[in-house]
């Protein structure tokens, strides 16, 4: 691969090329060591005054009050040190467990059900001709790229009580096949979004609906990058169907899928946009997930407490870096470039 | 598959089931060998294809749908699958009417400032960290590519509160100018680590004879690197844009003036304000998932190679 040799060579401050060197520093009167750091500068302070400070800034305010008048453009009152009192009243509110229980519940169920239906369609799609893959490839395109905002505007529209296609479809099950199912055979004006659990079942369609082709095309890109000669291999060796997948293509898509578990983890847990504009907006508490309570109590009433939004948001951050770090590990395992 | 496949005609397999037993000694022997036949094996996936394009597409396609529908063809319980005939009222509504009284033009402006502005502002500054990190070795290089995976996992609800406070101690509540440099922000760390690979994928030797035939520095990297990374340039500059124009929790937050509203926002004030016109809803989602639909068939696969970083080796 060209990044590896470019690597092996080496970058401007290895020895060799020294006669070079010294014409750069002529040329421009900058010392070659100093380059990659004048590079990164511009780029790293806007990373550093954007989002680092910030973390470090919502960890401070977690430990404070903070309040309409502190976040006054003109001379704001200063905030006042409060300890760990935001934490004390996150962790003894009732939301925090109903909100945790919300995130952890969606994303576990969310991320195996993407997986799952994106590996699949990612194996289909390494068996179906060419002309046809395409043709899937475009369509589940069309759903990855629709925008968070209209994927929930949607699906909002596709369960709607009364003109929503959802309860449609449902209506033409055979009335017994729904009494089995279900309980129940009339789904006429069938409310989606006033219940918690079905609000959630609707997030999780949308969210599986919208997140699945990415799984797909990364497991198809993995399957493509099996060299076929290890089938073929396996094939005269007599290997079974079974036994070929678990000891070549499961090994070989390994990374893969680590990757993709943790990235999946990360995504679902903090998903906001969807969540907001389905149970539409901060006024159904019992619907929260960590994301969502942590905005409601900085911006939701008419007293923002943005220091317990922070401490709520410390917390969702602690959790997701945690995940990361399996992440992190992955990747630098994986990627010879990154030392 | 079906496990029967595998075996030659006659012979069981080791340990099967009682009823597979049965079935090989019911079974004419030619069945044994094809149970699935290979053109039954084609056409099943092929509609498992077509199954999964129609759960993907049709959302899609019924927004679209909808926006083009008449209101008596919406409001029913009835499964309308065409628009019939085609209605361009919610269309010409949203734009000349608009969303809260300001037509739809205005929001879709102010989405497309703040993203080519964000756009343009993080190419820059990702094309030279990328060039970097892809052309030299330095102290802190391995720190600053981890730096970058651990910031893109930080949830932005956690950046909102500090980087709210910080905009409005600024001054730039309520300003496209806080949400492009916020949006910037955002998109950095993905776009430094997409590009870089770019970059690394340009051949050394190129600059180097540019160097031996006297150019300074700067010529070699506008004239040499600059058109070899151009189209890795676009791909990452497209996929930060669809971030951008997506970007919806800091654009609620830190806009208050209706006439600065980006789409996303603007979209969820429709929904609150006139929720029961689905016609327009559907219209102005459709105006908004065009553009970024566009450009996603563009670079879809390299977000992929982007996403998953090293995991994936072609």
């Amino acid at each position: 691969m060209t990044q590896t040799s470019t690597l092996a060579r080496g970058g401007a401050d290895t020895s060799a090329p020294s006669r070079r060197s010294r014409k750069r520093t002529r040329r421009s009167g900058l010392s070659p060591k100093a380059v990659p750091y004048v590079l990164l500068l511009p780029g790293f302070l806007v990373i550093a005054v954007l989002l680092l400070y910030p973390m470090y800034q919502m960890v401070e305010m977690s430990f404070h009050k903070v309040g309409l008048r502190q976040i006054k453009a003109i001379n704001p009152a200063p905030a006042e040190f409060v300890g760990l009192d935001n934490y004390e009243s996150v962790l003894g509110s009732p939301l925090f467990w109903s909100s945790l229980r919300n995130t952890v519940i969606f994303a576990l169920v969310t991320v195996a059900l993407t997986l799952v239906l994106g590996t699949l369609v990612g194996v289909l799609l390494n068996k179906l001709g060419r002309k046809m893959s395409t043709f899937v490839v475009v369509g589940i395109m069309a759903a990855w790229a629709t925008p968070p905002t209209a994927q929930a505007i949607v699906w909002k529209w596709l369960f709607d009580s009364d003109a929503g296609v959802a309860n449609w479809m449902l209506n033409l099950l055979p009335d017994w096949l729904s009494q089995l199912l279900f309980g129940r055979s009339d789904w006429s004006g069938q409310p989606w979004f006033n219940d918690t659990s079905t609000l959630y079942f609707v997030l999780i369609v949308a969210v599986v609906w919208a997140s699945f082709p990415f799984i797909a095309v990364s497991v198809l890109a993995g399957l493509k990058s099996i060299p076929s000669e290890l089938y073929e291999a396996a094939k005269m060796d007599g290997s079974s169907a079974v036994s070929t997948f678990r000891r070549i293509t499961f090994p070989l898509l390994k990374p893969v899928f680590s990757v993709l578990v943790v990235l999946s983890i990360i995504w679902d847990f903090k998903v906001f946009t969807q969540l907001y504009l389905l149970a539409g907006g901060t006024t159904n508490r019992d619907a929260f997930n960590l994301s969502l309570w942590s905005y409601a109590e900085a911006f939701g009433g008419s007293a923002p407490k943005l220091g317990l939004g922070a401490a709520i948001a410390v917390v969702l951050t602690v959790i997701l870096l945690l995940i990361t770090l399996v992440y992190v590990r992955q990747i630098v395992k994986t990627e010879d470039d990154i030392r | 598959m079906s496990p029967l496949t595998r075996n030659k005609p006659g012979r069981v397999p080791p340990n099967a089931p009682r009823v597979v037993v049965l079935l090989f000694a019911v079974l004419p022997v030619r069945w044994r060998i094809t149970p699935f036949k290979p053109w039954l094996a084609r056409v099943s996936l092929n509609a498992a294809g077509v199954a999964v394009f129609l759960f993907a597409v049709f959302p899609v396609y019924w927004m679209v749908a909808t926006a083009f529908k008449p209101n008596d063809q919406i409001f029913t319980t009835s499964f309308i699958p065409f628009p019939s005939p085609p209605s361009m009222d919610h269309v010409q509504r949203v734009f000349t009417k608009g969303v809260g009284e300001l037509p739809i033009w205005q929001y879709l402006l102010n989405s497309a400032i703040v993203a080519l502005s964000a756009v343009v502002l993080g190419a820059v500054f990702a094309l030279l960290a990328a060039t970097a990190v892809a052309r030299f070795r330095f102290r802190f290089r391995t720190s600053f590519l981890i730096l970058l995976l651990i910031v893109q996992m930080v949830p932005a609800e956690a950046l909102l509160i500090p980087l709210f406070t910080m905009v409005k101690r600024i001054g730039l509540y309520d300003q496209l100018l806080g949400l492009i440099v916020i949006n910037v922000g955002l998109t950095l760390p993905f776009s430094v680590w997409m590009l870089r690979t770019f970059v690394a994928a340009v051949p050394k030797e190129l600059e180097e004879a540019s160097w031996i035939d006297g150019a300074g520095r700067f010529t070699t990297f506008w004239r040499v690197l600059f058109p070899l990374v151009a189209p890795g340039l676009v791909a990452t500059s497209i996929f930060a844009f669809i971030t951008t124009w997506n970007e919806f929790v800091f654009a609620l937050t830190l806009i208050n003036d209706q006439g600065k509203y980006t789409m996303p926002v603007a979209l969820k004030f429709f929904v609150g304000q006139r929720s029961t016109d689905w016609g327009g809803i559907m219209a102005a989602s459709t105006l908004m998932t065009i553009p970024v639909l566009v450009f996603f068939l563009l670079v879809q696969r390299r977000m992929v190679s982007g996403l998953v970083a090293g995991a994936v080796k072609g």
